[in-house]
């Protein structure tokens, strides 16, 4: 795999003079020493599902030794508790379904700065600009439709079309959802703020179809409750490995590679404060960017895989085709205008 | 008739202004948290379109659900009380069954059937179908009380039968349909799980969409400062509506018997709720365990383990809870007062909020005051108790209205303490409501979701969070056994719910 170089080489640069500046420790004495120390366990607080990742945490344990004690929730409601707990949390690694909880954490400072062979092993663009968390998996932007009353063809390849009349009250949104703003904001990046609000009171026009979560989207075009909706890719291959995949009524389509309703998201890690000589917890934020656990995902997950050399999974557009170019994630940081946008049009 | 002294005694006040600080944890919580902000940005959230859209369909949710389930509750249990029904025991189980099933678990089954059920309507006749039970069941008790004979003058003095109800035996079960229309808007206003699915969005849309896509813990503070001010309406206006009335003398009636054509005209009735809120869902979701993949070899210890620590938490959550509002119920019995108004009022505040701002001010709290106990099983029971301690509040502070002063009085001159008095004469006579309060409590904390998560210690499962595993996932198949016997295991406190008597005052 291979990612713009020119991209990752700023951001290389960037990462290790930020490193320079951030990670040296505090002034410490000669009697403190600054190893990183194991005591063969770490706490784990794991905003994806148990039934995914805990073969991926028993591969671990099984290959290295670490117990790790796994806390699961959402990610939302975990990035909340990591931002109430502050320094007193219990947890040593935060491993996050989607960027927007890294980022928020990562600005509250509780993130501890991951060594350079970290974050260098995932491609500038699919992880933090500053090594305060590291990217594991990506996932596409995608429309969902009902294969019954629509083929591929019949839909639009530019998310600009989405809003036209022809899709009046047809379409779905889950416009209080992290992904679907990260996408308004990676709109805003791309095509500029105005035409952003524009695409957003265009949305509002149109009497899209809210709903609250992406799989409520999936669920409701596959039972052909609703035509289409805008989603992440990989709910459709968890609900195809469920019912089979030629059971689904509902089928993707990836828009034009480069255009903003085809950004790709990234699922990431971070080591908390605090934590950052715990040698167990970095083992694993380590394994997370290995092989074999991106393997791991990219057979039990359907995502994307960040690290080069991993391909993708079968079926799916190469992530080079989906990358966007002159969008890196953390322009994605500035969800505050993002939400005016989407407020001011009555979307949340 | 009561005479009420003019001053609480200072033990009883001392204890539930206790009782009531626990329960106010989780608004100082929001209010600090809310200030972090300034009043700029509380100002900027309040005023977005969309926010005033939520509250107003909070509110329009609540109050529909509640008027529908007063409505349709009193009148089920009037006809299984005064009415000969065949099996009416098993029918009073059966009205009571909806408590166990968690509403995300209703409205998931009612999109199997229906997939594109979404809005006002299908979100409240829903939640009607699932809270019904809360008036139901204390209005059936009292009416075993009541006297009908009243009833039966009324009639025959010209009154038709709706008139002649809600002139004589209206009074005497008023209280008890008032209180529990009280858990049923507060349970309106606080739902997630079933507003989601349908895509209604309220209030706790806004604070849920706050924290996970804004990471905006003020936002969402504010946010649900404005549900507590809703809620406080809420409890404001029932408050009004309780005005004490002369309680008609307590006189059992025995059931009339009606013709074949009336009993089958009446049995939807009685039926509608049961099958709205338990037997469709159920039956959807049972359809879909029969289409999943992921059918496979149920892993019997981690369910037992799962029940184990469901029935465990549940049991401690209920003591703590009855325990919590003891002193707020007898407070509330018997004393009026601006200190009476304001206890009684912050003891119902958590049942107006999500969990997940309730466990996330516990988290705060906890951190700040008993670090050594975070994490612990017993930041997660009082967690539960601060949220559900409201369905005990109401009934046993009608359970101990109910007790005859005179019975208190008599105990006095012979000698006991007023705390003797109270405790060997007004608590039997109450324990029946007690017992009440601590079963809608024990069912409440079954179904509890987003507080368990946060609060739990790191590795305990409940049924509950084992459900959510697997929905999240879309293992229905796994998900099914984990649902049947969450239902199952909430089965069994609402089934004796059915069974218990408000109030000791038919024994009198």
């Amino acid at each position: 795999m291979r990612v713009s170089s020119p991209l990752s080489i700023t951001a290389l640069a960037a990462t290790g003079l930020l490193l320079a500046g951030c990670a040296a420790p505090a002034p410490s004495d000669d009697a403190m020493p600054v190893v990183p120390t194991a005591d063969g366990q770490f706490t784990l607080y794991s905003g994806r599902d148990e039934e995914l990742v805990q073969p991926l945490i028993d591969q671990f344990t099984e290959e290295t030794g670490i117990v790790v004690d796994v806390r699961y929730g959402n990610t939302a409601e975990l990035g909340a508790l990591l931002l109430e707990e502050g320094n007193a949390t219990p947890a040593n690694v935060f491993l996050s379904q989607d960027a927007g909880a890294l980022g928020a954490l990562s600005q509250a400072g509780l993130f501890t700065t991951l060594p350079d062979d970290v974050t260098s092993a995932i491609p500038a663009g699919f992880t933090s600009t500053d090594g305060s968390w590291v990217g594991v998996t990506g996932r596409a932007r995608v429309v969902v439709y009902d294969g019954e009353r629509l083929t591929a063809d019949e839909l639009p390849d530019t998310i600009d079309e989405y809003v036209s009349d022809e899709w009046n009250g047809r379409l779905a949104v889950a416009p209080t959802n992290a992904s679907f703003q990260s996408f308004v904001t990676a709109l805003r990046v791309l095509k500029g703020d105005d035409a952003a609000a524009e695409w957003v009171s265009a949305l509002a026009d149109n009497n899209p179809q809210i709903f609250e979560g992406n799989s409520q989207i999936l669920t409701a075009v596959d039972e052909g409750a609703v035509e289409l909706g805008l989603v992440n890719h990989y709910y459709w291959y968890g609900a195809a490995a469920e019912v089979g995949a030629e059971n689904m009524r509902a089928q993707l389509k990836f828009l034009t590679p480069g255009d903003a309703g085809s950004i790709v998201n990234v699922s990431g890690a971070g080591i908390l404060n605090g934590s950052e000589l715990d040698a167990d917890a970095l083992e694993f934020v380590r394994y997370l960017v290995s092989e074999a656990a991106q393997q791991y995902f990219v057979e039990q997950t359907f995502e994307y895989p960040l690290l080069p050399g991993v391909a993708a999974p079968e079926g799916l557009p190469s992530l080079e085709s989906l990358i966007t170019p002159g969008l890196d994630l953390s322009d994605l940081d500035d969800l505050a205008t993002t939400q005016r946008l989407l407020a001011d049009a009555g979307l949340i | 008739m009561t005479i009420a002294p003019a001053r609480a005694p200072l033990w009883l006040a001392g204890a539930a202004i206790v009782a009531a600080s626990a329960a106010a944890i989780p608004l100082v919580y929001l209010v600090v948290r809310a200030a972090e902000a300034g009043l700029v940005a509380v100002i900027e959230t309040l005023a977005r379109p969309r926010v005033l859209e939520y509250a107003a369909n909070s509110l329009g949710l609540a109050a529909a659900t509640t008027a529908t389930a007063l409505v349709l509750g009193t009148a089920v249990a009037f006809v299984l009380t005064r009415v000969r029904v065949p099996f009416s025991r098993t029918w009073l189980l059966i009205s009571a069954l909806p408590l166990a099933v968690p509403s995300y678990l209703a409205g998931y089954g009612w999109l199997v059937v229906i997939p594109g059920l979404n809005g006002f309507v299908p979100s409240w006749l829903l939640l009607t179908a699932v809270t019904v039970p809360y008036v139901t069941l204390p209005v059936a008790a009292a009416l075993r009380g009541a006297s009908g004979d009243l009833e039966g003058v009324a009639r025959t003095l010209g009154r038709g039968p709706l008139r002649a109800f809600l002139v004589t035996t209206w009074p005497s079960v008023r209280p008890a349909a008032i209180a529990g229309s009280l858990l049923v808007a507060l349970y309106a206003l606080s739902d997630f799980g079933l507003v989601a699915m349908m895509r209604f969005p309220t209030l706790t849309w806004g604070i849920n969409a706050a924290y996970s896509a804004s990471f905006d813990r003020a936002q969402a503070a504010t946010l649900a400062l404005l549900l507590v001010v809703l809620a406080l309406v809420v409890v404001t206006g029932e408050r009004a509506a309780r005005r004490q009335l002369p309680r008609a003398a307590a006189r059992a009636v025995a059931p009339r018997s009606v013709g074949r054509g009336m009993l089958v005209s009446l049995l939807p009735v009685v039926a509608v709720a049961p099958l709205i809120g338990v037997a469709v869902p159920l039956l959807a979701l049972l359809s879909r365990l029969l289409d999943a993949a992921t059918l496979r070899a149920i892993d019997v210890p981690r369910l037992l383990e799962a029940v184990g620590s469901t029935i465990g938490v549940a049991v401690a959550a209920a003591l703590l809870a009855v325990l919590l509002a003891l002193p707020i119920a007898a407070l509330a019995a018997r004393y009026r007062g601006r200190l009476v108004t304001i206890v009684e009022s912050v003891g119902y505040l958590g049942h107006a909020l999500p969990g997940i701002v309730v466990g996330l001010s516990l988290v705060f709290f906890s951190l700040a005051v008993v670090p050594a106990l975070y994490q612990s099983l017993a930041v997660l029971v009082f967690a539960y108790a601060v949220l559900f301690m409201p369905k005990a509040i109401g009934t046993m502070r009608a359970g101990l209205g109910d007790v005859p002063p005179r019975l208190v009085s008599v105990a006095r001159t012979l000698g006991m303490s007023p705390w003797q008095a109270w405790w060997r004469v007004t608590m039997p006579l109450a324990l029946p409501s007690v017992g009440i309060g601590a079963l809608l409590v024990a069912i409440a904390t079954m179904k509890e979701l987003p507080a368990t998560l946060l609060l739990r210690p790191t590795g305990t499962q409940t049924l509950a969070t084992e459900l959510w595993n697997r929905t999240v996932v879309f293992e229905f198949g796994a998900a099914a056994p984990y649902a049947a016997l969450l239902v199952l295991v909430a089965a069994v406190p609402a089934v004796i719910l059915s069974g218990v008597r408000s109030s000791a005052k038919e024994e009198l």
